[in-house]
């Protein structure tokens, strides 16, 4: 899992304390990804029982250190040597609600793609304006952050062209009577009525997909 | 634990020192169109190209146009520039109705207050890259040294002020519209109005022509772009889409920080 590893990493640069731990990780995803203490905690304390960290009490300030382990650095190398593989195919809410929609009569397909490209729009615009604030690329925290930002645009780029994709093939259905047509009537909820976390839907479904593989782990 | 640390956005280096005009004040509309349609053709070859179009666009915003080909984006965007006349509605340049214009009146009121990049850039191949920039300054009367000047610093702008002596035969399909991109800009326009400007751009020449069109907004100017490309309507405060001629939606930036960011890691 990523935050264990990343921690771990962190720590093969020497002995760290929790609060730092999470600071230098913020620092160097372009603070995309908040990190609550806890789970810094939790994660230290599973690194400790599998070796791979180990405790040096306290530095005199309150701060409980730990370094890093022989075990813990062939840990690190593996990960670094391993390709990131998500869970085939990564869940997707968009893609599984489209899906559903286009198969459920009624529903105004156009309608739920056009909220989508615009909630995605806006994360991109917002995304857009985090990356111009960031003042260029002097120091490799810089540019890290940069890098973590122009992940998220081609993320939602991506997914503004699939759905482009996506409304041109249920035209062309609906023209060749694949689809019924949808009656004025029937629509799907407004734009304005669906929640501000959608704007966010790829880096949503990460956090959900941290949520469980953490579960998972346990 | 509660208060995890978010980041804020800060004004990004883009942001003049000096504000526009327009702050404190009520907006400045620089673009209105108010119930616009446009139909090519007659009888049964007619074709709706903008149905009742209502947009504007203040000083200082950008917005971009987006929708699929055929839509009416071109339409939408020659009708704000005074190229061709509405079937409907009204168009509204910094307050001056274009249809109460001459055709003379009109012409002036583009070459002063427009900016305009072509989808198909436009430029005069007997003039090299500078001439086809300053050109439209020294017919509105600015004296040659400076409209030369200008045109040389809107080149240095669009990353070409290296290939200001060049023909435009002698330029590649990239490098054309950038000068196309610069004579748009140059000169303080109120109002740029861009085509599809960075259609023969690599990506990281694209991102800095929308640099340039966003320092414009910022300065005051009034700009619409017309993209198929959704990292670039980043750019924008506002974006339009448009379908079968109608305005279908709009997408403006929250400016909420958080809006961008993933629930904390648990
Ligand atoms: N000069 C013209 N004569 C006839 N039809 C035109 C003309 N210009 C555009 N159209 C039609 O108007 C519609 C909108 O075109 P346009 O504004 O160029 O769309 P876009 O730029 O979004 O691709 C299309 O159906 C197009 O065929
Ligand atoms: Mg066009």
């Amino acid at each position: 899992m990523s935050v264990k590893h990343s921690l771990l990493a962190l720590l093969t640069q020497g002995p760290r304390y929790g609060y730092h731990l999470r600071a230098e990780f913020e620092e160097r995803t372009g603070s995309t990804w908040p990190l609550n203490i806890g789970q810094v905690y939790t994660t230290l304390d599973r690194l400790e029982r599998d070796g791979l960290i180990e405790d040096q009490g306290d530095d005199g300030a309150g701060h409980r250190i730990y370094a890093i382990t022989e075990a813990g650095r062939a840990e690190t190398e593996d990960w670094f040597a391993q390709p990131s593989r998500p869970s085939n195919p990564p869940r997707n809410e968009l893609a599984i609600k489209l899906a559903i929609a286009v198969t459920t009569p009624g529903v105004d397909v156009e309608r739920v793609i056009q909220a989508q490209r615009s909630a995605t729009l806006r994360a991109l615009q917002d995304v857009t304006r985090a990356k111009r604030s960031t003042g260029g690329e002097s120091r490799p925290a810089d540019l890290a952050g940069l890098l973590v930002l122009e992940s998220l645009i081609f993320t939602a780029e991506a997914e503004i062209r699939w759905l482009d994709h996506c409304e041109a093939a249920v035209l062309r259905a609906a023209r060749s009577g694949q689809l019924p047509a949808v009656p004025a009537a029937v629509s799907a909820p407004a734009p304005a009525a669906m929640p501000s976390r959608t704007a966010v839907p790829t880096t949503a479904g990460t956090s959900r997909r941290h949520t469980s593989s953490q579960q998972k782990d346990r | 634990m509660t208060g995890v640390a978010r980041h804020s956005i800060p004004q990004h280096p883009l942001e003049p020192t000096v504000r526009p005009v327009t702050q404190g004040m009520p907006p400045r509309q620089i673009l209105e169109l108010h119930q616009v349609s446009k139909v090519y053709g007659d009888g049964i070859t007619v074709v709706a190209a903008l149905r009742e179009v209502d947009l504007t666009v203040n000083a200082g915003e950008f917005v971009a146009v987006m929708g699929p080909s055929g839509s009416g984006k071109s339409s939408l965007l020659a009708l704000a520039g005074g190229l061709d006349s509405t079937s409907q509605g009204e168009i509204y340049v910094r307050g001056t109705p274009l249809s109460a214009l001459s055709t003379a009146e009109r012409a002036r009121l583009r070459r002063r207050a427009v900016g305009y990049v072509f989808q198909d850039y436009n430029l005069i191949p007997t003039l090299n890259a500078t001439e086809n920039v300053s050109l439209p300054l020294e017919l509105d009367g600015v004296k040659p040294a400076k409209a030369q000047r200008q045109a040389k610093d809107a080149l240095r702008q669009v990353g070409i002020e290296d290939l200001a002596n060049r023909f435009i035969d002698e330029l590649s399909g990239g490098q054309q519209q950038r000068v196309a991109i610069a004579r748009a800009i140059v000169g303080d326009k109120a109002l740029i109005l861009a085509d599809e400007p960075t259609g023969a751009l690599d990506s990281v020449t694209g991102e800095e022509i929308m640099a340039v069109l966003r320092r414009r907004a910022d300065a005051g100017a009034g700009v619409v772009l017309v993209t198929h490309e959704a990292r670039h309507a980043g750019w924008a405060d506002r974006v339009v889409f448009l379908r079968d001629g109608r305005v279908v939606d709009q997408a403006t930036a929250q400016n909420d920080p958080h809006s961008l960011l993933a629930d904390p890691i648990r």
